[in-house]
């Protein structure tokens, strides 16, 4: 990431020039000091609100006391990785994670790309952008609302889609009740609420193919399905497979609102999560130490992951995020 | 005899789109007619996309509770002050980061970009808060979330955009980078920071997890703490003198649902005027990214 400006390369080449060596410093600071100005408001912001918090990290290896703060408290050592890593809830909670956001991955990635390849192949824009327009729509509406809409829906005593069981003779069923649908529920309202706006990458990235291409199949005589398959697809394998790997670095980091805003004690078997765990032992309980080296743990796993799918993608296909 | 346009193709796909738009708006359509019908359709179950029984009133109920009003003004408050300061800080530090002759720009972009791998999480985060002071305070609804990485990233690429001799005309006449940025850079890029502004005030809007996190008293929470409370958390029903309505015997399903629309209702209506300038920044966010 690190590249080196046109001005750097000006000033490694001063170096070399024992004349205008002198007063470097100076004229950097110089030239700088109003772009440096503009740039404090921002790097005040990272240091404060996402690097001290990094280093705030250190109490996962303490004892944290409210009182003593934290560089005063007394020092465990892994006290509190031990204690998670033994506890009985900890494979549960791994495997509710893993899975749900399994579950999101194999049925949620694919749906923005199949819709994005649908909407490419209308002829008519008007009716495009109306889709599109429509389908955009509930990215913009809060977790809590759509949690809201979720369960009301799915209430027995007159939820929407239990009503239309009863016509069918079907129900009524305690949808939030039941462990078993929690993670399929989740899963189809996430893709509700999100496959419109997943779909604009894709657009973008279908845009970009050379329309000679589609000619070309058209003289071969290809058939619609064969020109998504030999020409759209591979021409947006490149978004395709960087935005795969940021999912799977997101795996374990699944958005802590909505899951906080669906579950209830009665499905925890399958609803807890890692980060509401978190939430609940170290915001809740203030067992801060345990509540935030648990969330370490998951942050390096995910590093790992992020990390493998990249090398991963790099040797595959030659598609990567660096 | 098959006429030269139709394909089974078409047919299937535009079947699926519909659905698409079926299945997107129908919940909205059903939530306003039935928090617009009267208690004895709703308890009946009849109801579909169209009110019966039509009456508002459910609306004068949550319109006329002072909880309603204090949660609005605050999440108004939240939303123009924290957009305000995102922007400004945001615009500011991308137009620096955009400036190829910025001593330490690589240093700098490589600060921020770790940030969106890794994180101090939570609870470490909290305590920062904390430590500032900020809880139960506007300072701990609007800082901790000021820049979005994606967001600065997004706008450095607008500002990259910009040809570089306005920037030297500009300086010939005399303005240094701080009289650049203001006088040539913004007034240039209205657009891009409509676009961003818009980003960071729906964010604020649906913010749940910093109230959450950081608010205490009742009389801070914005719209979405207050509606989870009176949605899901229930105290809506069986005459909980918290909840809207008071003691009186309502339908719960209409009160819940008229309560989710007058929430909703300013970014239903602003949608599809301010929706272009979203998906011009998502496609310049996914093509450049």
């Amino acid at each position: 990431m690190a590249q080196p400006s046109a001005v750097q390369d000006n000033l490694r080449k001063e170096l070399k020039n024992p004349y205008r060596r002198k007063g470097r410093r100076l004229r950097t600071w110089h030239h700088n000091k109003a772009l440096w100005l503009l740039f404090l408001p921002c790097l005040l912001y990272y240091l404060i609100f996402r690097y001290a918090p990094m280093f705030g990290l250190v109490i996962t290896f303490k004892d944290y006391n409210l009182f003593k703060g934290i560089w005063a408290s007394d020092w465990v050592g892994l006290k509190y990785y031990r204690m998670f890593l033994e506890n009985p809830d900890f494979w549960p909670l791994m495997k509710n994670t893993l899975l749900l956001g399994l579950y999101k991955l194999v049925f949620g990635f694919p749906a923005p790309i199949i819709l994005a390849i649908l909407l490419n192949e209308v002829r008519k824009a008007t009716f495009k952008k109306f889709v599109q327009t429509v389908s955009y729509l509930p990215h913009f509406i809060s977790n809590v609302i759509v949690a809201s809409m979720v369960i009301m829906f799915l209430s027995p005593t007159g939820g929407l889609i239990n009503n239309l069981l009863g016509t069918f003779g079907i129900g009524p069923i305690n949808f939030m009740n039941e462990p078993g649908l929690f993670r399929g529920i989740y899963v189809l309202s996430e893709i509700w609420q999100h496959i419109g706006w997943e779909t604009i990458i894709y657009l973008a990235a279908l845009t970009a193919i050379d329309p000679q291409l589609y000619e070309a199949a058209d003289m071969d005589g290809a058939s619609r399905m064969r020109k998504i398959w030999h020409v759209t697809l591979p021409g947006i394998s490149p978004a395709i497979v960087i935005t795969l790997i940021l999912n799977i670095g997101k795996v374990l980091e699944i958005g802590f609102e909505k899951v906080f805003l669906m579950q209830n004690p009665a499905i925890y078997d399958t609803a807890d999560i890692i980060s509401t765990y978190v939430y609940r032992v170290g915001m809740e309980q203030g067992n801060f130490s345990y509540g935030a080296s648990i969330d370490l743990f998951m942050g390096i796993i995910s590093l790992i992951f992020i990390y493998s799918a990249n090398y991963i993608s790099r040797r595959v296909s030659e598609t990567s995020l660096w | 005899m098959r006429s030269p346009k139709f394909s089974w193709f078409n047919v299937v796909s535009t079947v699926f789109l519909l659905g698409v738009v079926v299945i997107t708006l129908y919940p909205f359509l059903h939530m306003l007619a039935v928090s617009l019908s009267s208690d004895v359709n709703v308890i009946k179950n009849n109801i579909s996309f169209w009110p019966k029984g039509f009456n508002v009133n459910m609306y004068e109920l949550v319109l006329g509770d002072p909880k309603i009003w204090t949660a609005y003004k605050n999440t108004l408050i939240y939303t123009v002050l924290g957009t305000l300061i995102s922007l400004v800080v945001t615009s500011t530090g991308a137009y620096a980061l955009s400036r190829r002759d910025m001593a330490l720009r690589g240093t700098f972009t490589l600060l921020i970009v770790i940030t969106m791998f890794f994180s101090g999480g939570m609870i470490p985060t909290f305590l920062v808060v904390r430590s500032l002071d900020m809880v139960d305070t506007v300072w701990g609804m609007v800082l901790p979330g000021a820049v979005s990485t994606w967001n600065l990233i997004l706008m450095r690429t607008f500002f990259s955009g910009i040809p570089k001799e306005l920037e030297e005309s500009g300086r010939i006449d005399g303005l240094n980078d701080i009289g650049i940025f203001m006088r040539i850079i913004v007034p240039l890029s209205k657009a891009s920071f409509a676009t961003i502004a818009l980003f960071y005030a729906v964010g604020m809007w649906n913010n749940f997890i910093y109230p959450l996190l950081y608010l205490r008293t009742p009389d801070l929470f914005p719209l979405q703490v207050l509606l989870r409370n009176l949605v899901l958390a229930g105290s809506a029903s069986s005459g909980d003198v918290t909840g809207i309505g008071g003691d009186n015997q309502v339908v719960e399903e209409s009160l819940k649902y008229a309560t989710i629309m007058v929430s909703t209702l300013p970014i239903l209506t602003v949608y599809p005027f301010v929706q272009k300038y979203f998906v011009k920044g998502a496609m310049i966010g996914a093509v450049k990214g």
